[in-house]
């Protein structure tokens, strides 16, 4: 029982050092790859190829002036940014991320704690991230927060409803939550997927994903050129960095899900071992969410609520109950 | 001759290019179709497509469009205006400058400042020559009334300093000594122009 403990520890240690240190490399990745799209350079001058430049970035944001607005809520407002990052930590827990291995005789689960209902765990986790915007916006004192957290509330309340419809086929498909049985049911190679039973369920998971990171073509609580910069407004320094190490380790629990949950998870995928493939799934999803930015342009709220409920939840619901026809019969 | 034609302010309305869009649906069942047949079409990723040919271009082709500024310079249009220069005889590397004084007189931005005097050969010298770049408008008039191209706009357009007259004053301006073989004439303002032997025509005696 201590050794579990011990090693439920060191697990945790290890996800947030990992996944946060992953966090800021995604936001350089995403320099580069925009840079790229837009054939420029990114950043070139801090270290070989610019790849210091998050440290710099780092020093930067922890060496700002934590500046708290007049008239703000002083308690939520230093306690919300913790809520973003805090609930995308948390949402790794329950998140397999690679097959098991032998390290020093012992056999090791890279999985926090294999909850039994995991994926509902994950999703609420980062519904309940969404209380950071919320909150942030809220008690800043400013109209711009206010208006970003208005935006949270309307894109909250659309795209959850999607996300939980849409992984309900799949999971009365497996028939559990946990992520570990959804990837043993894959466990048969690529024809054994479930995007290929689920496909219209992976789009709309995929939509909802992208609404669930704030990430363009959803990124409407931030958008600089219509409410300057939303909730994220007054803040500054490591309170704002707290926001986006969440949103960027949200990004990566996305790749992660989709990856598990339609393409197989940590499988061998042919002779391709299963944690490299899964570390190449999840690089893809996160190299896609990258590429839609500096693709498409972002759409009006109203837009947004107009998808989700009059076209992706009617779907969504569809995909439900034929699932559901199909296999009663 | 009537005004009319001036004052038509509606200028370019002629040739307009109307985009073929089609109608938009005003019924239910006409916006429902038009969605459904916008989504099978895939459109999207036409431009998801036109990124990643960019971004393939750009890392594999060598169409990268980023200069790296103060390592790598553009080059800038021989007539740009920016920081003069004082140019030298060819021959003799004595300055061009003869102390007419039309470049101060005809800067109207009043930032010339010229003093001349007659040295041992009854030729007039320039004792002292400064440009105020607080005031100077580079507005090229000095080198386009300079008789004997001797003051230019140069190339230099860097001009960030703690002292403007590190800029300002005579022997700045002019072409080192050293460097006279590499002075190049300039071909802006004022200059004479390429075919300027072809345009010379004889005086007729009997003018």
């Amino acid at each position: 029982m201590d050794g579990y403990i011990i090693a439920t520890v060191i697990k945790a240690i290890l996800v947030l050092a990992v996944i946060s240190a992953l966090a800021g490399f995604g936001t350089y990745l995403e320099r580069k790859v925009l840079a790229f799209m837009q054939r420029r350079l990114g950043p070139m001058h801090v270290g070989p190829y610019g790849l210091l430049q998050l440290v710099a970035d780092g020093i930067k944001l922890f060496t700002k002036e934590d500046f708290i607005p007049n008239n703000a809520n002083r308690l939520i407002f230093m306690i919300a940014p913790v809520i973003t990052a805090a609930t995308a930590f948390i949402a790794l827990a329950a998140v397999p991320m690679l097959p098991e291995f032998e390290l020093f005789g012992i056999t090791v689960r890279p999985i926090v704690s294999d909850l039994n209902i995991g994926i509902l765990f994950v999703l609420g986790m980062m519904a309940a991230g969404l209380y950071g915007p919320l909150l942030a916006g809220v008690a800043q004192h400013n109209k711009w927060g206010l208006l970003g957290a208005a935006r949270t509330a309307v894109q909250f309340l659309s795209y959850e409803v999607v996300t939980g419809l849409s992984i309900l086929a799949p999971i009365m498909i497996v028939g559990s939550l946990s992520l570990i049985d959804f990837n043993n049911y894959q466990a048969g190679g690529i024809g054994e997927w479930l995007i290929w039973k689920q496909p219209l369920a992976f789009i709309l998971f995929l939509i909802a994903g992208f609404a669930e990171t704030n990430r363009t073509p959803f990124d409407l609580l931030e958008h600089e050129a219509e409410v300057v910069s939303g909730y994220a407004t007054e803040y500054s320094g490591m309170r704002w960095g707290m926001f986006f190490i969440g949103e960027y380790a949200n990004m990566i629990t996305i790749g992660f899900l989709a990856s598990l949950v339609f393409f197989g998870g940590f499988n061998d995928w042919g002779f391709i071992p299963g944690g490299l493939a899964i570390l190449l799934k999840v690089s893809f999803f996160f190299f896609l969410m990258l590429w839609v930015r500096a693709s498409w342009p972002h759409i009006r709220p109203d837009q947004l609520m107009w998808l989700c409920w009059k076209v992706l939840m009617p779907l969504a619901v569809i995909n439900v109950t034929v699932t559901g026809f199909v296999m009663m019969f | 001759m009537s005004l009319e034609q001036f004052k038509d302010r509606n200028v370019g309305t002629q040739n307009y290019t109307m985009l073929d869009l089609g109608e938009s649906p005003k019924t239910g069942w006409g916006k429902f179709k038009q969605v459904a047949k916008r989504s099978v079409k895939l459109e999207l990723f036409t431009g998801l497509k036109v990124t990643f040919r960019e971004m393939i271009k750009a890392l594999f082709m060598g169409e990268m469009h980023t200069t790296k500024y103060p390592f790598e310079k553009l080059p800038i249009a021989p007539r740009y205006r920016a920081i003069h220069e004082m140019k030298r005889l060819l021959e003799s590397g004595h300055y061009r400058c003869i102390g007419c004084g039309l470049c101060e007189k005809i800067c109207i931005a009043d930032c010339i400042r010229m003093d001349t005097r007659y040295d041992e050969n009854q030729r007039k010298e320039v004792s002292e020559y400064t440009i105020n770049f607080g005031r100077c408008i580079f507005c090229g008039y000095c080198a386009e009334v300079c008789p004997e191209l001797a003051i230019v706009h140069g190339g230099r357009y860097e001009n960030a300093s703690e002292q403007r007259a590190s800029f300002a004053l005579f022997e700045d301006m002019l072409t080192p000594l050293d460097q006279l073989t590499q002075q190049k004439e300039y071909p802006g303002f004022g200059a004479v122009s390429p075919d300027a032997d072809k345009k010379i025509k004889k005086t007729p005696l009997a003018y």
